[in-house]
């Protein structure tokens, strides 16, 4: 029996503005307890909301951005319920008419290639506090340097079919929205979580019953989570059992999903329009004007680089991640070194030997220490056939390194890299390999294939890996076959 | 002197024929002499009302007062003021500091005002009597076996009783104008958005409305141009040039010989004058319909069809939003808070069934029950709907008419405990006032006459959004030529 797996996500992402969306305290990350809480914030009796445009203009970015479209009026709706860190008894939120209402966002699945997952909504509202339980014996402490941050809510259509699907979107999302300036995407601070609502059905079957999933800070964990959950869901229904509606929570540490609360124990969050708040008005002139500032977008951007560049898609697609690692690899491909750099090939070394290097590091693209211009000088010299793609990679180490200023030609020439595209040259060095290993030739002579690659290793290690390998290749299959 | 209105104390004050020292010093003897009976007041804080005192002489002294510095000031207990006890008249917050003062104290002491202390009020600005205040019914001071109205009781109380030439109060559904008829003082409620609500307690914010208590219209008026003005911390309030609320007052002095409401057309509803209303009301009324038109108004019969609706729509939307508003007061970070609870759950219970009174909880249960999943669009949304209908017949009467003119209250102020057992009758004495509050527009009430029994009888003149200034013209120039706002109750007297 074929299981389809439906999924829809959730996200909250924190508004970059530098104060809250009601109030004028500040929305810095790690300060001391409710030292950050306003009058607003605590909720004192007899304060007021006032609205941040900040957020509004970014919800609007955010709005451009997936192209869906912008509510010119919008309502902020109070979500009732008790809690020690909802200092109002409320959360202020946009519940029936929500600030931006539909479109997409492009992802590439491995199964299914591109695709467009369509978005429900993106609402503006406020954070709530933090319960901290484990600081005080026996009493909770609430921390409320948080209540009040702007957050906007993205929800998509159920349109995943795999938790690499969703990943892809959330690691998608991610990227835009730190791409247009809304969200530092920072998740280890909250900054950007997921929530995932996961179904089966069997093919072509009506929806199944969800569940939802929180606590899901990393794509890693994402992955995992809904993993688990779907193969829970499926030896449920297979071993003739039926899906509840409810939440569940995701525990990496024993990777697995627990119960939170069933459908049947949902609060009754009695929303109604704020009565502090009116609608949320926006006009053409604001839209316009944001427009006008946003930058390109990594979509159209993705298959410009496809059609400029000559980049395989699924690289354009890693390549436009972020804004900065698209601005390397163009001014990389751009860059005055004389001859007409590939662009696959540049992708290839950016997405493989810098991001290598820079996972390895720890630092971010900005931060590499090789800069593009610089860079493209050594993928000239490799494609010129200087030197060879292992000799290359040392050479960007040297670099990485600062050696001799950084400079590909100088590190080159110092340490006598250049390639040995000499026939004459390098048939010598062969003569000499096959007559110091005749073991190894005997070897290949009996039909051991194994054996060819060791001579042309030996042959390379001869000539400090500078021989051009096409060529030792040549003359060894010629030589071993005369 | 001292029991004098706003508008002749402050000339005195600005020629310095009487001090704000000494004016505030007898004041606060009056106070604490007079208080003992009426309960007008929760708390008074001489030390501060004779600091404020003596800088307001200094100030009158250096020419740099306004109108309002050195008159004594009382703000009912619901509108925060920094370093003084705020209680909304709760258990809630019996000892609750604040730690800010609201946009219009803050205006208020600006202009100059002294404030002398915090009035009694129905706990959290909820009913008509003063009854459900924790610290005890105020006392009306025409009668003191009766209520002096509500919800802000205490204030009207505070200013009938001359205990204060103002002070201040807040109106969600009649709570200065039905006071301010019960104790006979003037009560007026602005349009919705001019005075900002930042630090007023919320009971319903779509409602809430703050606003002045004094002798005459031209005190109200006096106190208005100081309250109002747009506050970017409160997004309802209005932000409009800032406009002279006296000015047509002024305009009628210049010009006392001739019909000063030739042109002035009033609106009578033929609702506001059906039965339900005391005949005494009923006469004293149509008495002052007649004065009106002796000053050379013109009346026309105008029609609220769905005015009667107006009760029902309020006691949704009104429980609706308190039953939101009020949910800040749960005990974790400020207030009162049950002193044993068994966890979070039962401190929520035992601090919400301690520290709220009766007629909270009534409105906070149907509150929470109109906005339950199921219910919202049978109730608050119809409701809604309801408001905008009452709105529209407004807007189509002020195309026939400029003010609109009836009683405040169907009754004038009853006995203590009379009405404490039925709220539904309790909830009829806001049957006129209650429009202006769904419609947002601006209202005063007025003294107009005594019934039999020696109680004042009060006016209602509302007026489309805005027409404050008009409104207040209206009740100028009756008062020009009526002393009802002059009788002083006579235990009262100086």
């Amino acid at each position: 029996m074929m299981w389809e797996v439906v999924i829809g996500l959730e996200t909250h992402a924190q508004l970059s503005t530098a104060s809250k969306i009601f109030s004028g305290a500040s929305t810095a990350f790690g300060a001391v307890p409710n030292s950050h809480a306003s009058a607003v914030d605590i909720a004192l009796p007899g304060v007021l909301p006032a609205l941040n445009k900040g957020a509004v203009e970014r919800a609007i970015r955010f709005g451009l951005a997936v192209g869906g479209s912008i509510n010119r009026r919008s309502v902020f709706a109070r979500k009732n319920y008790f809690y020690p860190d909802l200092p109002k008894g409320y959360q202020i939120s946009q519940y029936e008419i929500p600030v931006v209402q539909g479109g997409s966002i492009a992802i590439v699945s491995q199964t299914r290639g591109a695709i467009n997952v369509a978005l429900t909504r993106a609402h503006l509202e406020e954070d709530a506090g933090k319960s901290l339980h484990e600081d005080f014996h026996g009493m909770t402490g609430i921390d409320l340097n948080r209540a009040g941050t702007p957050l906007l809510e993205i929800v998509s259509e159920p349109d995943l079919r795999s938790a690499e699907e969703a990943v892809a979107y959330a690691k998608t999302l991610h990227s835009l929205v730190r791409w247009i300036g809304i969200c530092d995407g920072n998740m280890q601070e909250g900054s950007f979580r997921c929530d995932a609502n996961v179904s089966v059905r069997r093919a072509g079957a009506t929806l199944g019953t969800r569940c939802e999933i929180k606590n899901l800070n990393s794509f890693r964990f994402m992955h995992q989570a809904i993993e688990f959950e779907v193969r829970r869901q499926i030896e449920l229904i297979e071993d003739g059992g039926k899906v509840i509606q409810e939440t569940r929570l995701y525990d990496p540490d024993n990777n697995e999903t627990r119960p939170m609360r069933s459908k049947e124990d949902a609060q009754d969050y009695r929303y109604f329009p704020d009565p502090d708040l009116p609608p949320l008005v926006i006009d053409d002139a604001w839209i316009e004007r944001i427009g006008a500032e946003m930058p390109e977008l990594p979509e159209p951007m993705a298959h410009r680089f496809v059609a400029d560049y000559s980049v395989p898609l699924t690289d354009a697609v890693q390549l436009t991640m972020s804004r900065e690692l698209a601005r390397y690899f163009e001014s990389t491909v751009q860059a005055p070194v004389g001859v007409h750099l590939s662009g696959k090939t540049a992708a290839n070394w950016i997405l493989g030997e810098i991001t290598a290097r820079l996972n390895r590091d720890g630092i971010e693209i900005e931060q590499a220490p090789v800069r593009p211009n610089e860079f493209a000088q050594l993928l000239a010299r490799f494609q010129d056939n200087t030197i060879s793609g292992s000799i290359a990679k040392d050479v960007l180490d040297a670099m990485w390194n600062g050696e001799i200023g950084g400079d590909a030609d100088a590190i080159i020439a110092a340490k006598g890299l250049r390639q040995i595209s000499d026939s004459g040259a390098i048939e010598k060095i062969v003569d000499d390999v096959l007559a110091a290993n005749p073991a190894i030739v005997a070897e290949y002579q009996a039909g051991k294939q194994k054996a060819f690659n060791s001579l042309v290793g030996k042959t390379m290690a001869a000539t400090k890996g500078k021989a051009n390998p096409a060529q030792v290749n040549a003359i060894l299959k010629r030589k071993l076959a005369g | 002197m001292i029991t004098s209105s706003v508008a002749e104390l402050s000339r005195a004050l600005l020629a310095r024929r009487l001090s704000s020292v000494e004016l505030t010093g007898s004041l606060l003897d009056r106070i604490e002499t007079a208080n003992r009976t009426l309960n007008a007041f929760l708390t008074v804080d001489r030390e501060g009302a004779m600091a404020q005192a003596k800088a307001a002489d200094a100030r009158i002294a250096a020419g740099t007062a306004s109108p309002l510095t050195g008159i004594p000031l009382a703000h009912k207990d619901v509108i925060m003021t920094e370093g003084l006890r705020t209680t909304c008249g709760s258990r809630m917050l019996e000892n609750f500091v604040a730690p800010y003062s609201a946009f219009v104290a803050e205006r208020l002491a600006r202009a100059g005002m002294v404030l002398v202390g915090k009035t009694n009020m129905d706990e959290f600005a909820m009913g008509s009597s003063n009854e459900n205040s924790y610290f005890g019914p105020v006392r009306n001071p025409w009668n003191t076996t009766c209520v002096a109205g509500g919800s802000s009781g205490g204030s009207a109380a505070a200013v009938a009783a001359r205990l204060v030439p103002a002070a201040t109060g807040t109106d969600t559904g009649g709570s200065i104008r039905q006071p301010a008829a019960l104790s006979g003082v003037c009560g007026l409620k602005p349009t919705y958005g001019v005075c900002s609500r930042y630090g007023l307690v919320a009971f319903a914010s779509s409602l809430d409305t703050p606003g002045a208590f004094g002798q005459t219209a031209e005190d109200c008026a006096l106190l208005l141009n100081a309250m109002a003005g747009h506050d970017s911390r409160d997004s309802t309030s209005v932000n409009r040039p800032a406009e002279d609320y006296t000015r047509l007052l002024r305009e009628y002095a210049a010009n006392a010989a001739a019909k000063p409401l030739a042109g002035v057309r009033i609106g009578l509803p033929r609702e506001y004058f059906g039965a339900g209303t005391e005949p005494g009301i009923a006469r004293a009324i149509e008495a002052a319909i007649a004065g009106f038109r002796s000053l050379g108004a013109t009346t026309v019969e105008v029609s609220l069809p769905n005015v009667d609706y107006s009760l029902p729509v309020y006691y949704v939307i009104s429980p609706a939003e308190a039953s939101s508003n009020l949910a800040r007061f749960d005990g974790v970070r400020y207030g009162h808070r049950a002193a044993k609870y068994d966890d979070l759950m039962d401190m929520y219970k035992k601090t919400r069934a301690e520290g709220f009174g009766a007629e909270v909880k009534r409105r906070i249960l149907v509150g929470t029950y109109v906005l339950s999943h199921g219910y919202y669009d049978a109730y608050y949304l119809k409701a809604q709907q309801v408001r905008r209908l009452i709105a529209d017949d407004f807007r189509k009467a002020y195309q026939r008419c400029d003010v609109i003119v009836g009683p405040t209250s169907p009754t004038t102020a009853f006995c203590i405990g009379d009405n404490i057992d039925d709220p539904l009758k309790m909830y009829l004495n806001d049957i006129f006032t209650i429009a202006s509050n769904l419609t947002g527009t601006p209202a005063i009430s007025i003294p107009c006459g005594f019934d039999g029994k020696g109680l004042p009888i009060g006016l209602q003149i509302q007026g489309n959004a805005f027409a404050e200034a008009q409104i207040l013209n209206v009740a100028h120039r009756y008062q020009q030529t009526t002393d009802w706002h002059r009788r002083v109750p006579a235990g009262f007297a100086p």
